[in-house]
């Protein structure tokens, strides 16, 4: 039986509408959830798929409830397997698209060990991850992405552990597509995510998200007016790395090690600044970039860190059973059951 | 010197040595060569789990233990007539279990000091006069080995690996057997490797010579070709037989198999054997952990793929919360547990059936899964078919159980005919007309409505639904409606499922019930004991759950009931609970099958001793 739908270009132009369900949204109100559904919803006429080849695969927490809301087929599975599972089915049929969406605890945590494997094989799968830094679902324990020292329900005297920065884990297990983005930075959201849907690829987009019940303000510095140009710096390829409301400070090397300049100050200029490249291979530059939020008075980085070209996982799968198949002939049962330890009782 | 032929019925071979001497090699040989010339065959190999304990070491044995027979066998032999012992270890684990009278052929090259030390040997055994009771033949394997090797380019130590084949020769002059077959499997491993295949070659024929030339070995023996049922056949192991039933079950169906696994012992050969066929479009994903390796079967079921994963004890432990998935999201999905000895780590090389309840209850909530049980190697080809259309036909998880024993033992598959086999007819659902995910038809099954499918999108999930409708629904009186919904569903698999047959009388004194790899000593050991005069029933379960419909009217038949596992009666606990009947148990715990004795003698003091003549 064929179960591989061909894809082609929709026949008419869907909107946003057309990729949600008719199940009430339930997260608390003023979550960073809502902002990324809708998001979401907005760019998915733009991933040039048929609704019905889209699946979206959900773990277990807050962000899991992700796909019960988009109108496409979904599973929400359970406490940190959405990988693994988006893995069987992108294997089983690789015509579908399909995207995962996940929060800090659910991939970072219990599902750590599925999320390094699909970055490694570079299976193509759409990997959101709501970063809020707290488990939200469970009320209020701290999560592998909290910051050393915090407070929360699990951790009256504060943390002792330090946490995961999910850029390098993502980048040295192998994602080939590796970006960030902010809840409230809708703009920027929407690019992410349609450029991560056109990445042939384990496309992984770390997403800062607001918890206002356990965790509120967590990003805040990054999101407000007045704070935000300070504390955010924008990735683009091939310009240098520039921030502040006036444009008035940079990133330069200093060897391997980042500094902040002053482009006022005489001394320094444009010119010295770090130029970004998506496209390189060499994930030196990734890690570079990607220690910024390790650093105290360093932006945070958005956008995309690294972007490049390896062949995927369930495209390699399935080009070898092509090249057996043209080798060997189709199996049959005759076939199947052929052995060269065979006789026969008359 | 004239040598007499003598011909018998059945002949139990161990060959022991070992972990690097190639035994397993040899008695998979042996085996190929007795099954072509038309024997029934039953093995069982048995090694450590060690790959390479030190050589001649009391760890580092391994076995292969071998029975042919020109009668229909269902076991690999209790006791050994013959053993090769490669060394004193060899010699010392495994003289416990010969027959009186056993024939013994010695390496007496590896006897010496320092393997004598390991094998905690004070003197030297074969001098001391304490194998009087065996027929010893000692042999100087190592040495004739190299005599027979010499002027081939080849180093002393590839040369060593070579005396498994000159005993291997010895056998087959002994039992009468051609050295053509394993010349022509030595030529194909071999082809690049001229040295390699003609020094193997020459010690295999040096054996043979061996055997025939001089004046130690004065009998032959032939086992003739068994009566079995015309037709053609092939020597499988349980595996190998489960991987074949899982590719003829997607063949059936027309949907493509996937296998989500972990390598595991005893089970990893099951990953290995479908991973050769992707002429046949078999997917099989290696996972990076035995959760993975179930989560991704889901997600392929989820897509509409026959979907598989294969596990032993500890990996279905690990696998139980997304098996709980797959029951709520009531998707197809077989899992076979290939059961080792536990638990924990356990005896991983070793067999048991201690997996029963854990197949049954080891998931959180109410989670009913069918059960399926093989009852020999291949047996393991009919209930990989089975397990698949149940599961299929059900959209229900099955858990399948095989066993160590079962999985590397092997014997002759009488290959079906592609039409004999059941029809496993699936239709996916297209209409988007009245769809509901959670719709149910006359046996409560859901439709199956994969991605791709235009305006059949739905979401699935861990979180309870509303029945029929199928969003998330917290209602109370839902819920209780959606698990009576799962657990009939299961209890509806009993229409599909035969009648439990009975051997023997219908009601009487006693049924001996069994279920998995004690069928073949418990059908031997019936056998024997109808022989002396003595009667019970023997009747054999392949379906644990739900069990067949008449098994409690059966139970009733019978004054008494022997449930023979290995375990400490986990069968025999279902059957209390489920019929209110008592059992007499027995139960062996030793890594080790069944013995035909053991049940043979356990029948006859259940009968009380006398078989009233």
């Amino acid at each position: 039986m064929e179960t591989n739908i061909n894809v082609g270009e929709p026949e008419k132009k869907l909107t946003a509408k057309d990729f949600a369900s008719d199940v009430d949204v339930k997260w608390c109100p003023g979550c960073g959830d809502y902002s990324i559904l809708a998001q979401v919803q907005r760019t998915s006429p733009d991933f040039g798929e048929k609704i019905e080849n889209i699946v979206w695969v959900s773990g277990i927490g807050c962000s899991s409830r992700f796909p019960y809301y988009m109108n496409t087929y979904g599973f929400h599975t359970i406490h940190g397997r959405a990988a693994a599972i988006a893995t069987g089915v992108k294997l089983a049929n690789p015509k579908l698209q399909v995207w995962v969406a996940t929060g800090d605890g659910d991939m970072l945590s219990i599902g750590g060990n599925h999320f390094i494997h699909a970055c490694r094989k570079n299976v193509n799968l759409k990997v959101l991850m709501f970063n809020n830094r707290i488990y939200g679902l469970t009320k209020g324990q701290y999560s592998p992405t909290s910051e050393k020292g915090k407070v929360t329900k699990s951790s009256p005297y504060g943390t002792v552990d330090w946490p995961f920065n999910a850029i390098k884990l993502a980048t040295s297990s192998g994602a080939t597509f590796v970006a960030r983005s902010l809840d409230r930075d809708t703009k920027h959201l929407q690019e992410m995510i349609t450029r991560a849907s056109k990445h042939k690829g384990l496309a992984f987009i770390e997403i800062y998200q607001n918890c206002p019940i356990f965790n509120d303000g967590a990003f805040s510095s990054l999101t407000e007016k007045e704070t935000k140009s300070d504390n955010v710096i924008l990735l683009e390829h091939g310009k240098p790395l520039v921030f502040g409301a006036n444009k008035d400070k940079g990133i330069k090397l200093d060897g391997f090690n980042p500094v902040i300049i002053d482009l006022n100050d005489g001394v320094h200029s444009i010119n010295d600044c770090f130029v970004h490249d998506e496209f390189d291979e060499n994930p030196t530059r990734v890690f570079l970039l990607a220690r910024f939020t390790d650093l105290p008075g360093f932006p945070a980085p958005i956008g995309v860190f690294r972007q490049y070209h390896k062949t995927t996982y369930d495209d390699d799968y399935a080009k070898q059973i092509e090249t057996v198949k043209a080798q060997k002939g189709i199996g049959t049962y005759e076939k199947l059951m052929l052995s060269n330890n065979m006789w026969e009782v008359k | 010197m004239e040598k007499t032929v003598q011909v018998v019925e059945d002949v139990t071979v161990r060959f022991a040595g070992d972990s690097g001497d190639g035994m397993q090699l040899t008695g998979s040989q042996f085996t190929d060569t007795a099954a072509i010339l038309g024997n029934d065959i039953g093995t069982l190999p048995d090694f450590p789990a060690e790959i390479r304990a030190p050589a001649g070491s009391l760890a580092g044995v391994s076995g292969y233990q071998l029975h042919f027979s020109s009668s229909d066998i269902q076991t690999p032999g209790d006791s050994p007539d013959v053993l090769v012992a490669m060394n004193p270890a060899a010699l010392k684990v495994n003289l416990k279990d010969l027959k009186p009278n056993a024939t013994v052929i010695v390496n007496t090259n590896a006897f010496d000091a320092k393997n004598l030390r390991l094998a905690n040997y004070d003197t030297n055994p074969l001098e001391d006069g304490s194998l009087s009771a065996y027929n010893v033949i000692s042999v100087e394997l190592t040495k004739l080995t190299m005599t027979a090797l010499e002027g081939i380019d080849l180093s002393i130590k590839d040369k060593d690996k070579c005396k498994n084949f000159f005993a291997l020769g010895i056998m087959y002059w002994m039992y009468n057997r051609p050295i053509d077959i394993t010349d022509k499997w030595l030529e194909s491993k071999f082809k690049k490797k001229p040295e390699v295949l003609a020094a193997n070659k020459k010690a295999l024929q040096a054996g043979y010579n061996y055997g025939e030339t001089t004046e130690i070995f004065t009998t032959r023996y032939d086992v003739k070709p068994a009566k079995l049922p015309a037709g053609t056949y092939r020597n499988v192991s349980g595996n190998e037989a489960a991987a074949l039933g899982f590719i003829t079950a997607s063949l059936k169906s027309g949907l493509p198999l996937f296998l989500g696994s972990y390598p595991i012992t005893p089970a990893s050969e099951i990953l290995q054997e479908l991973s050769k066929y992707k002429d046949y479009g078999v997917i099989t994903f290696q996972a990076e952990d035995e959760i993975s390796g179930i989560c991704s079967a889901i997600g392929a079921a989820f897509t509409g793929s026959l979907a598989i994963t294969s596990t032993s004890g500890p990996g279905l432990s690990l696998k139980m919360e997304a098996a709980g998935l797959a029951v709520m999201t009531e998707l197809p999905l077989v899992i076979i547990d290939v059961q080792r000895g536990g638990p924990s780590t356990g005896l991983p090389t070793k067999t048991e059936q201690a997996d029963l309840l854990q197949a049954m209850y080891g998931r959180h909530g109410e989670a009913p899964v069918v059960i399926l049980a093989a009852q020999s190697p291949a047996d393991c080809f009919y209930m990989s078919v089975e397990a698949a259309r149940i599961a299929l036909k059900y959209m229900v998880p099955v858990i399948l159980l095989t066993d160590g024993y079962l999985a590397f033992g092997s014997e002759p598959l009488k290959i079906p005919k592609f039409e004999e086999l059941p029809e496993i007819d699936i239709k996916f659902r297209t209409e988007k007309e009245g769809y509901y995910p959670y719709l149910r038809d006359e046996n409560l099954v859901r439709p199956w409505a994969v991605p791709g499918t235009p305006g059949l999108e739905h979401r699935l999930g861990g979180l309870e639904k509303k029945d029929v409708y199928g969003y998330i629904s917290y209602e109370a009186a839902n819920h209780e409606i959606m698990i009576k919904n799962r657990k009939q569903k299961v209890d509806n698999v009993q229409k599909l499922i035969p009648d439990l047959r009975v051997d023997g009388d219908q009601q009487g004194e006693l049924l001996v019930l069994t279920w998995g790899s004690t069928y073949g000593a418990t059908t031997e050991a019936i056998n024997n004991i109808r022989k002396k005069g003595f009667k019970a029933s023997h009747a054999h379960l392949r379906y644990l759950n739900p069990f067949p419909k008449n098994l409690g009217e059966l139970l009733g038949s019978f004054k008494k009931i022997l449930l023979p596992e290995l375990n400490t009666g986990q069968l025999a606990f279902l059957v209390r609970s489920t019929f209110l009947k008592d059992v007499i148990q027995l139960n062996k715990l030793q890594g080790q099958p069944f013995k035909v004795a053991e049940i043979e003698h356990k029948i006859i003091e259940v009968l009380g001793g006398s078989n009233g003549n």
